[in-house]
């Protein structure tokens, strides 16, 4: 079982940590901070395998990791997974993110965390590997995507149109748009305020 | 990618938004959506201000110079965020819940948004959901009340008509589930897990696995449902039914079978082999090629299942015998997944009753991995040696020599599992090439791992030295290399076994060890090696003399490499060396400690002058350490050069050879030899041994010859007193004054009383001149009556019909102790022994009993003459041994009630 999986950068700043067993927050940081400890020291040309780490789950514990240019990602796993199959889940993981956020770097997990845990949500589900087939990962977020903006879609018509009222360049900003076909309803709108 | 919504900039919507005018809205959205705008396009806001977005937030944080400026940005915010949780502000619960997950993230605490994050949940929109539960997994504690809201959420969410907002719980239940929320939410999760729908299906499935995990007993629940778990076509479902019955079958042995009974259609091995064998021949398939492989991970889970369900079950094994060596020979390589598969098979093959040619197979492949560039590979295939070693040794041995290249490695995680392996294919034949190879790794190795290293080597050597000298060789080349990691319990056990070793054998280890020791006290890296000087002091100490002796010319000093470097030092180098060592200020107290036991004892092993007055000088000093013990020491020892001069040959004799160490045993052993102490022991040994029991504080007195035999001089001295006595009686006439002047003259000289009554004892009595006789007759009853009555007594013991009163007498700094035991027991006493022991700073003389049997009534009396320079108060530890009616008793007792002002 996957006990957690912890992503940071270079300098040991958490970019995604995901704990499949509960820690409290001290617990959690300590454990972060203690795996970037082990982890950093070691030269790229040696295994990805590494025991030793002393907080989570004793000897029955080890920490596969693959470092890409200025991110670690680490799965700290029992005995009961294959070393090799997880660096390739590490793989898949990295990959569907790529496909993600085009191209992905350490700035999209930044700023976009919670879109990178709704990957590793659909990919590994309470420690356990859930789905591996990359297209099917992101056809699923996309349709997910897809309803949450369905409901911004509700609400933002309106908030758009307020927004116009209370704005005072109305034409400029319609013409700035250079949208060629807005409803008709929004259309209206401003131009009968004047 | 799009961006969920409370990222979304407002003014800058992508079109397609803008054509979604949905008329659905309500009054209520409306006016939350009016209020929003007014809020941002207001300048002074009657209410709080528009919160920071998400990624203004990070970009505050990330431009934070020091972590004091990234505390105070943080705070503030999370004070911001508080605030609008206590003001119910629900318009932008979403966004503030992110901000503080993402400063969660940094690790401040967040926990005050757990029941934000049970709101978000609860409301209709599926991106609060989403947010939400991101929050109610990264978030929540094991808090009880906050677990009993989320398990209503989640129960009604399990039965929402979305997939994905069912999808969302039970990837939290999943995350989060705790014993209580598992029982209450698993019927939830076996009705969703025969849901057509494969999304929901295989999260169903792993929420089963972890419900499972967590309360056992709902297992019974699930059987049924996972039945069809395998005969389905989608991967997600397969590969998360697989993990599921895994756990089952892992869990209880009573599921394996159930799994295993199942037959036809859907008995498991064959549906599995099914399953496996379409994925090895299924060639290319878009969907689930990862490098290559089709679907490695459900590969492996199924290989995973097959051992489980192929251990210890010949005929499970042979129906998946083909399927593995199909896998084994079929597998692309080239790629790690490859690799990973064909781990994963040999594990299998290993594991379970597999055919021979098969496990052949299986090592060949191992084989190839150890071989193989990346370390990846490398490092796995000496984690499965080292699981197959025990099951399979010989094959294993195939690859020693590869095995002890991997010492070399530069990878720690490598070395570390080739070590474990090494210390693994150890046995009777190939230790010495073993330990070569160790000897070279120890000596390499970082520190973490040496004090492993050492200790496995030592219990190696002891399991398979092939002769005694190699033994104590590769003792001496661990405690060389390991220096100080080496554990405290190797340094004993190596002195135990060169005590117990054949003379010659200890006198070449003494030549060996000082080779060692006069070397790094030469090079000064004596302090890195505590241990092997500890050691190295002790042996020499002991055998210092065939050190020194050319008797000793005959043993052979050629190392393996055939070179003989040794060179017979004189006495005073070796002392010189002593020197260097024990002034250096690098080295531990406890290796002191052996070094100036050490150096004592070799004072009565080298016999020329010049190296007795150094030995004596270096004592000396001690005496003025700075560290008490060592000091303590020193004084102790300086005493056996001067008042105890001729103890010392005695007490610095050779250890008798030393039993194995058997730790607290040891004390017992010493303890029961006492207790049981047979009517036919020589009462000289048990003195001995109850002596050294006894004495309080430490060893001034050794030996219980010692205090025997001043019971002689007093004696004779008792004998010229009372000759004075009749010298003086003898100008006198036999008048009844007489014996009054004798009491005032007896009260004069203590030594005189002190004498006396052992000289009632009858032995010494008849020795008397015949003049005592009349002494005897005239004086024993009125002299001996008042001398008792007279001194102030102090009882001792008082116990089983047996008293013992010491009399006390006084004189300066000494006090005159006559110990009388009085039994009223019916029976006789016999074997009579009293032993008395004092602290360090008295001396105690004790005279011989008037006897040691002791008749009902009757009377046994013994002098005691304690010295004590110091006048501090008497403290006396007495022991009391006898036989009655052939019944050995032994009796102890501290006496403490001494007068304070004893001596003045």
């Amino acid at each position: 079982m996957i006990k957690a999986i912890l992503v940071f950068n270079n300098h040991g700043k958490p970019r995604l940590s995901k704990f499949y067993q509960y820690f409290n927050e001290d617990m959690q940081q300590q454990i972060i901070k203690e795996t970037f400890q082990l982890v950093s020291k070691r030269d790229d040309n040696v295994c990805n395998f590494l025991e030793g780490g002393s907080l989570i789950g004793g000897s029955d514990y080890k920490l596969i990791y693959r470092h890409y240019a200025t991110l670690y990602f680490v799965f700290c796993v029992d005995s009961s997974e294959s070393e090799l199959g997880i660096l390739d889940l590490i793989q898949v993981f990295v990959e569907t993110l790529d496909k993600c956020f085009e191209n992905v770097c350490e700035l999209d997990l930044i700023f976009h965390a919670d879109a990178a845990h709704q990957v590793l949500d659909e990919l590994v589900m309470g420690g356990m590997v859930l789905q591996t087939n990359m297209a099917d990962i992101l056809c699923r977020l996309q349709e997910q995507n897809k309803m949450q903006k369905a409901e911004a879609g509700i609400s933002a018509a309106p908030a758009r149109a307020v927004s116009a009222v209370k704005s005072m360049n109305l034409p400029q900003q319609l013409r700035d748009m250079k949208l060629p076909d807005l409803p008709q309803a929004i259309k209206d709108f401003p131009v009968s305020l004047h | 990618m799009a961006y969920p919504m409370y990222e979304v900039d407002w003014s800058v919507l992508p079109p397609e938004q803008n054509r979604r005018f949905n008329p659905a809205f309500n009054i209520a959205t409306i006016k939350q959506v009016v209020n929003e705008a007014i809020e941002r396009v207001a300048p002074v806001s009657v209410r709080m201000p528009t919160p920071t977005r998400l990624r203004d937030l990070i970009r505050q944080i990330r431009a934070a110079r020091t972590a004091a400026e990234e505390r105070s940005v943080v705070n503030k915010e999370c004070a911001y965020i508080r605030s609008t949780f206590r003001e119910e502000d629900s318009v932008w619960r979403c966004r503030n819940i992110a901000k503080l997950l993402y400063i969660h993230m940094l690790g401040y605490p967040a926990h005050f948004g757990q029941l934000e994050c049970l709101k978000l949940i609860a409301s209709p929109r599926f991106t609060d959901k989403r947010v939400g539960y991101l929050g109610a997994m990264l978030l929540l504690d094991e808090r009880q009340d906050v677990h009993l809201l989320i398990t209503n959420c989640l129960k009604n969410d399990l039965n929402s008509n979305t997939q994905f907002v069912v999808g969302l719980a039970l990837c939290t239940l999943g995350a989060i589930a705790s014993p209580e929320m598992a029982r209450d939410l698993a019927s939830e999760v076996e009705r969703l897990i025969k849901s057509p729908n494969a999304y929901i299906k295989k999260k169903a499935a792993l929420c089963a696995f972890r419900i499972i995990r967590r309360v056992p007993d709902l297992m019974e629940m699930f059987l049924p449902a996972t039945r069809s778990l395998l005969t389905e076509k989608n991967h997600g479902v397969l590969i998360t039914g697989v993990t599921l019955i895994t756990e089952m079958c892992e869990n209880s042995p009573d599921t394996l079978n159930h799994f295993k009974k199942e037959s036809g259609q859907r008995e498991i091995v064959p549906n599995l082999v099914r399953i496996l064998k379409n994925l090895i021949l299924a060639g290319y398939s878009p969907e689930h090629d990862v490098s290559g492989v089709s679907d490695p991970f459900l590969q492996v889970k199924i290989l995973r299942l097959l051992r489980i369900l192929g251990k210890n079950d010949a005929e499970a094994s042979e129906a998946m015998n083909d399927i593995l060596a199909q896998v084994a020979t079929n597998t692309e390589t080239s790629k790690n997944v490859g690799n990973t598969i064909l781990y994963e098979t040999v594990l299998s093959i290993m594991d379970i009753k597999s055919e021979s040619s098969l496990r052949v197979l299986a090592i060949n492949i191992l084989g190839r991995f150890l071989l193989n560039n990346d370390k990846n590979i490398r490092y796995v295939a000496l984690n499965t040696l080292l699981r197959t070693v025990h099951v399979d040794t010989s094959a294993v041995q195939r690859h020693r020599t590869t095995i002890l290249e991997c010492l070399k490695d530069p990878d720690v995680s490598i070395r570390r599992r080739a070590m474990e392996l090494s210390f693994a294919l150890i046995n009777g034949q190939n230790i010495r090439s073993m330990m070569k190879e160790l000897l070279t790794f120890l000596e390499r190795s970082d520190a973490e791992f040496k004090a492993h290293c050492s200790s496995a080597m030592v219990l190696a050597a002891e399991r398979y030295a092939p002769s005694n000298k190699w033994h104590l060789d590769t003792l001496f080349r661990v405690l060389l290399k390991a220096g100080n990691y080496l554990r405290d319990d190797t340094v004993s056990s190596t002195l135990q076994i060169v005590s117990s070793a054949a003379p010659e054998r200890q006198a070449y280890a003494a030549m060996r060890l000082w080779t060692s020791l006069e070397r790094s006290a030469v090079s000064g890296d004596a302090t890195e090696k505590q241990p092997l000087v500890q050691v190295a002091a002790w042996t020499i100490g002991e055998y210092g003399d065939l050190l020194v002796s050319e008797a000793s010319n005959a043993i052979s000093m050629v190392d393996e490499d055939g070179v003989d470097d040794f060179v017979r030092p004189t006495e005073e180098y070796v002392i010189d060396v002593y020197q260097k060592l024990l002034w250096s200020t690098q080295l531990s107290i406890n290796t002191k400690e052996y070094l100036l036991l050490s150096l004592a004892k070799l004072s009565t092993r080298f016999t020329t002058q010049p190296s007795q007055d150094k030995i004596r000088v270096i004592i000396d000093t001690f005496g003025s350490h700075i560290h008490i013990e060592l000091q303590q020491r020193g004084v102790e020892l300086s005493q056996l050069y001067r008042k105890y001069a001729h103890l010392r040959p005695a007490l610095l004799e050779r250890m008798p050879a030393m039993d194995a160490p058997g730790g607290a045993a040891h004390d017992d052993a010493d303890n029961d030899a006492l207790s049981d102490v047979s009517p036919d022991h020589k009462p000289d040994h048990v003195n001995n041994d109850a002596l050294l029991d006894l004495i309080i504080g430490s060893d001034s007195l050794t030996n219980g010859d010692v205090e025997h035999k001043p019971s002689q001089p007093p004696a004779s001295n008792n004998n010229t007193s009372s000759n004075d006595i009749l010298d003086l009686l003898s100008g006198l006439d036999l008048t009844p004054t007489a014996p009054a002047s004798v009491m005032n003259n007896n009260v004069a000289s203590p030594g005189l009383t002190a004498g006396l009554p052992a000289s009632l004892a009858p032995g010494l009595t008849s020795a008397a001149p015949p003049a005592s006789l009349l002494l005897d007759g005239l004086f024993a009853a009125p002299m001996q009556t008042p001398t008792m009555q007279d001194l102030p007594t102090v009882t001792a013991l008082e116990k089983n019909g047996l008293r013992i009163v010491f009399g006390v007498q006084r004189g300066g700094d000494s006090v005159t102790l006559t110990m009388r035991a009085q039994s009223s027991s019916p029976s006789t006493l016999t074997d009579f022994l009293f032993q008395a022991a004092v602290p360090r700073t008295f001396q105690l003389d004790m005279m011989s009993p008037s006897g040691t049997v002791l008749p009902p009534q009757g009377e046994i009396t013994q002098v005691l003459k304690i010295t004590n320079p110091s006048r501090s108060a008497l403290r006396l530890r007495i022991r009391v041994s006898y036989n009655v009616d052939g019944v050995p008793v032994l009796e102890q007792a501290e006496v403490n009630s001494f007068p304070p002002d004893l001596f003045n």
